[in-house]
């Protein structure tokens, strides 16, 4: 079996998955489940000034479900932790004392006031957690108050705070990174000029849910009144995968170490984030949805996926897929691909036909030899994967490459040659080639 | 001495055994179960439908919350949605269309859907359906059953005035008096013609006698134009000796009775049971004799056990409920004496061309009741003779349900090609409603 330990900033933690900074890691009471459970760390909820801040008495969180209930994506309107600062302190200490093999990282968030930082992060140091996260990602209800994302927009901000924190910390300063921006990279350059060493991302994304369709209001509201909260579950991934991509592939951040959150309910979404550059992973809404014993399934499960793989730890897996996301202008325009029907496989819904026939490019047939039958037309099929997307069947439809002879669409030949749009003829930017 | 009497079990067990055979669904179970449905291009349920219902479309809504849109996706194509839901052998129409038995075999539920759709409708009484103005025509429509409500009911919404004769004293055809009870508890039948008959415009006449009480010829003097959905009321009969013993009874009637008695328990019951016959109405009355608690019930089918008219669905019914199905032979004579007392039979090979062969080789299986359950007939006297085309004792009719009689439609069990079946008999009316409308509306008819 592969080894799941893993070191992140030095901090070492029996497997990759962290609980994020939420309500699962409020109190010591849910820390301490989870590391019975086998979490291999968690970041405690986030920690703010005295006097507390205090929740709504009303709902919190809701959801968008499949038919049978499934949690698709979650919303939530929680803020900070609304308990007393020394309480956390005093759990955290314990915890830390009872569970030194986990990690335990503690979540921060403090007005843009340097002495307020000086006063405080010596205070959470001195319990023994491993590191400190800096909530620059909160969307809602904080932000109002200038924390949070409303820091995380700024990247002078996060630079700033973050130098603030890296002042008076000894232990290692992580920032975690709102999407809430129109791009992810000068957020996380901000954090590595302050200093940072990591960052995680991402936080939740604003949103509404829905409508009441009975009262014609937002729902859920707090008499009769709702605001925006912060979305997140598996509906979000591909957001906090992008992201995450990116600052992995940029020169200037690749170097950052990261902690990767946003979605993840299974082992494969961790891979999904490992390859892509991050680290470790948290993960909160899965954990809120199932209990924590879904931990079983991620470490099996990413342990059984290391083993066929034939790599002997997590590292090994970190950023492999790096490399392989690149921009759009370097996208070989030569590459053609078609869509196949497995015919022993099609059950014969006809989706594939009339999603091209309304949708895209007319290149599926419905009957052949007046049988209902559908058949990939190689003269107009484009290779947009839309077919192989919709099918219902796993394996039934596949993109099959043309290596050789003619494009049947366009009469041109195959080339073998890479050629993408920065030396297109079209392209009147194009570099001469 | 014949053993038949009521009360061979106790009434829960009764009530027991002529629970709802299908449960409907609950309200998660139909989510999940709409989830399961691929929304299919040009869908082969749709096409297996014979009352070619939308059904992808009526999923989707039940899928989106649109209950009341999806109960009018189904009933604007049949209305007897509810009742089709109910007693459609889907597993040989929609389910078997269905592509999921491609790859996991097993259909979506959709008969079950379709009564989670329509059910509410008739629950609550809600008006789907509105009336085009006034036609001034009338039609007579004689039959009450399936196909004569589906054309009542079509004709009325688009706009004309219907009379509708009906021999029984309640309308709805087989709905109430043939379908075996477990299929339609709750007098699903009387709420579901109830509800048809809301839309207005339907006058009803029970207890007129089509060739009796009123002519073909009569109906069609005073009225713009007529649809004949009779049915058969006319039992097949074996030819056989023995056959006028008392304890020898024609299964349709059995059943009537059984849908119409207060308490099940008080209708008599053999302890050994022989139905002769291969068809729904074979498992129907040998199944309920068995819920009723008989000790034995054997159905004797003269053909191969393929080539049963009941659905393999039915036929396990049948093997399930402790019934025994002995294919390959005919009845030769119902023994005596004064009353029946068993049914000796002969043995019957299949031949390559379908035909069967006698054997010679002949046993005998003892009966205090003989069911026969071998088809029926267009009852003697209903049409005046010569008027209509027939074929095979059935009325002829066109792609419109037209007959050859100028001005009479007709449609269900009493015409050519008619299969038995509750929604082939809605589609009959549904299309014969269609032609008459366009009759009616046509210039040399001097309407539009």
């Amino acid at each position: 079996m592969a080894d799941l330990a893993s070191e992140f900033l030095g901090i070492r933690s029996p497997n990759p998955f962290w609980l994020a900074s939420a309500p699962p890691t409020d109190k010591a009471y849910n820390v301490n489940r989870a590391f019975e459970a086998g979490w291999g760390g968690a970041v405690w909820k986030t920690l703010g000034e005295d006097p507390p801040i205090v929740n709504v008495n009303g709902p919190r969180y809701s959801a968008i479900h499949s038919n049978d209930r499934r949690v698709i994506g979650f919303n939530n309107i929680e803020l900070i932790t609304d308990r007393p600062l020394q309480t956390n302190l005093d759990e955290i200490r314990q915890i830390k004392r009872d569970w030194p093999d986990r990690a335990l990282v503690v979540s921060v968030m403090f007005p843009m006031n340097a002495e307020v930082w000086k006063k405080y992060v010596p205070m959470i140091e001195d319990t023994g957690a491993d590191a400190i996260e800096l909530n620059f990602g909160c969307p809602h209800g904080m932000s109002e108050r200038g924390m949070g994302s409303a820091v995380g927009q700024v990247p002078e901000y996060i630079q700033m705070a973050t130098e603030w924190a890296k002042a008076a910390a000894r232990v290692p300063v992580i920032v975690k990174l709102t999407p809430n921006v129109a791009n992810i990279l000068p957020p996380a350059k901000a954090a590595k000029d302050g200093g940072a060493d990591a960052v995680s991302l991402i936080n939740t994304i604003n949103s509404i849910m829905r409508v009441d369709y009975d009262t014609l209001t937002m729902y859920p509201t707090t008499d009769g009144m709702g605001t925006h909260g912060g979305y997140c579950g598996e509906a979000v991934k591909p957001i906090a995968l992008n992201m995450v991509a990116e600052i992995a592939r940029t020169s200037e951040t690749k170097d950052l170490p990261i902690s990767g959150i946003g979605g993840i309910s299974d082992w494969r979404d961790a891979v999904d984030f490992l390859a892509l550059g991050a680290s470790n992973v948290q993960i909160c809404t899965a954990a809120m949805v199932y209990g924590f014993k879904i931990i079983d399934d991620l470490t099996d499960g990413l342990s059984t996926f290391l083993d066929d793989k034939g790599m002997s730890s997590v590292s090994d897996l970190v950023g492999r897929a790096v490399p392989s996301v690149t921009d759009w202008q370097y996208l070989n325009l030569n590459y053609v691909e078609k869509a196949v029907i497995d015919q022993d496989l099609c059950i014969k819904c006809g989706r594939c036909h009339i999603v091209c026939e309304d949708t895209s490019h007319q290149a599926i047939t419905h009957t052949v030899n007046g049988q209902r039958r559908f058949e990939v037309i190689d003269e107009e099929c484009v290779g947009c994967n839309l077919c192989v997307s919709v099918c219902p069947i796993d394996g039934c439809i596949t993109m099959r490459r043309l290596d050789d002879g003619f494009d049947p669409r366009t009469g041109q030949p195959i080339s073998n040659e890479k050629a993408d749009w920065t030396t297109h003829p079209n392209n009147p930017m194009r570099k001469s080639s | 001495m014949p053993d038949i009497r009521p009360n061979r079990i106790s009434r829960e067990e009764i009530t027991e055994n002529f629970s709802e055979l299908h449960p409907p669904l609950s309200h998660p179970e139909a989510l999940i179960e709409a989830d399961r449905c691929y929304f299919c291009f040009d869908a082969p349920c749709t096409t297996a439908c014979p009352t070619d219902i939308d059904i992808p479309g009526f999923i989707q809504k039940i899928r989106s919350g649109n209950l009341r849109g999806s109960a009018h996706t189904i009933l604007s194509e049949n209305i007897m949605g509810g009742m089709c839901a109910r007693v459609c052998p889907t597993e040989v129409l929609c389910e078997e269309a269905c592509v999921r038995n491609l790859h996991e075999e097993k259909p979506v539920e959709i008969g079950l859907l379709q009564r989670y759709a329509t059910d509410p409708v008739l629950d609550e009484d809600t008006q789907l359906f509105s009336r085009e103005a006034a036609s001034g025509r009338r039609v007579a429509v004689v039959g009450g059953g399936p196909a004569g409500l589906s054309c009542a009911h079509r004709l009325a919404v688009l706009g004309h005035e219907v009379t509708l004769f009906d021999r029984d004293k309640k309308l709805g055809g087989l709905n109430e008096y043939g379908i075996a009870a477990y299929k339609t508890v709750n007098n699903f039948a009387q709420r579901e013609v109830n509800y048809i008959l809301s839309i207005g415009g339907i006058a009803v006449r029970n207890g007129v006698t089509l060739g009796k009480d009123v002519t073909v010829t009569q109906l069609r003097d005073e009225y713009d134009s007529v649809f004949l959905g009779v049915g058969l009321g006319g039992i097949n009969q074996l030819g056989i000796e023995g056959e006028d013993l008392p304890g020898v009874e024609n299964a349709v009637e059995y059943i009537a009775d059984l849908r119409q008695a207060s308490d099940k328990g008080d209708l008599p019951v053999g302890r050994r049971v022989v139905v002769i016959g291969g068809g729904m109405t074979a498992i129907d009355v040998a199944v309920q004799s068995k819920r009723l608690g008989a000790e034995r019930v054997d159905i004797v089918y003269r053909r191969t056990f393929d080539q049963m008219g009941a659905s393999d669905f039915e036929k396990n019914l049948a093997k399930t409920s402790g019934v025994t199905i002995h294919p390959l032979a005919r009845p030769l004579k119902i023994l005596g004496p004064g009353h029946a007392s068993g049914v000796l039979f002969e043995r019957t090979a299949p031949g390559e061309d379908g035909s069967i062969a006698d054997t010679g080789e002949t046993f005998t299986l003892d009966a205090d009741v003989v069911f026969k359950a071998i088809g029926q007939q267009l009852r003697d006297g209903v049409l005046e003779d010569g008027s209509i085309k027939m074929k095979s004792g059935k009325i002829v009719v066109d792609n419109n349900q037209s007959s050859s009689l100028a001005g009479v439609w007709a449609g269900g069990d009493c015409v050519l090609g008619g299969d038995d079946l509750t929604v082939t008999a809605v589609q009959h009316g549904k299309v014969a409603a269609i032609a008459i409308d366009h009759y009616l509306r046509t210039r040399e008819n001097g309407y539009g």
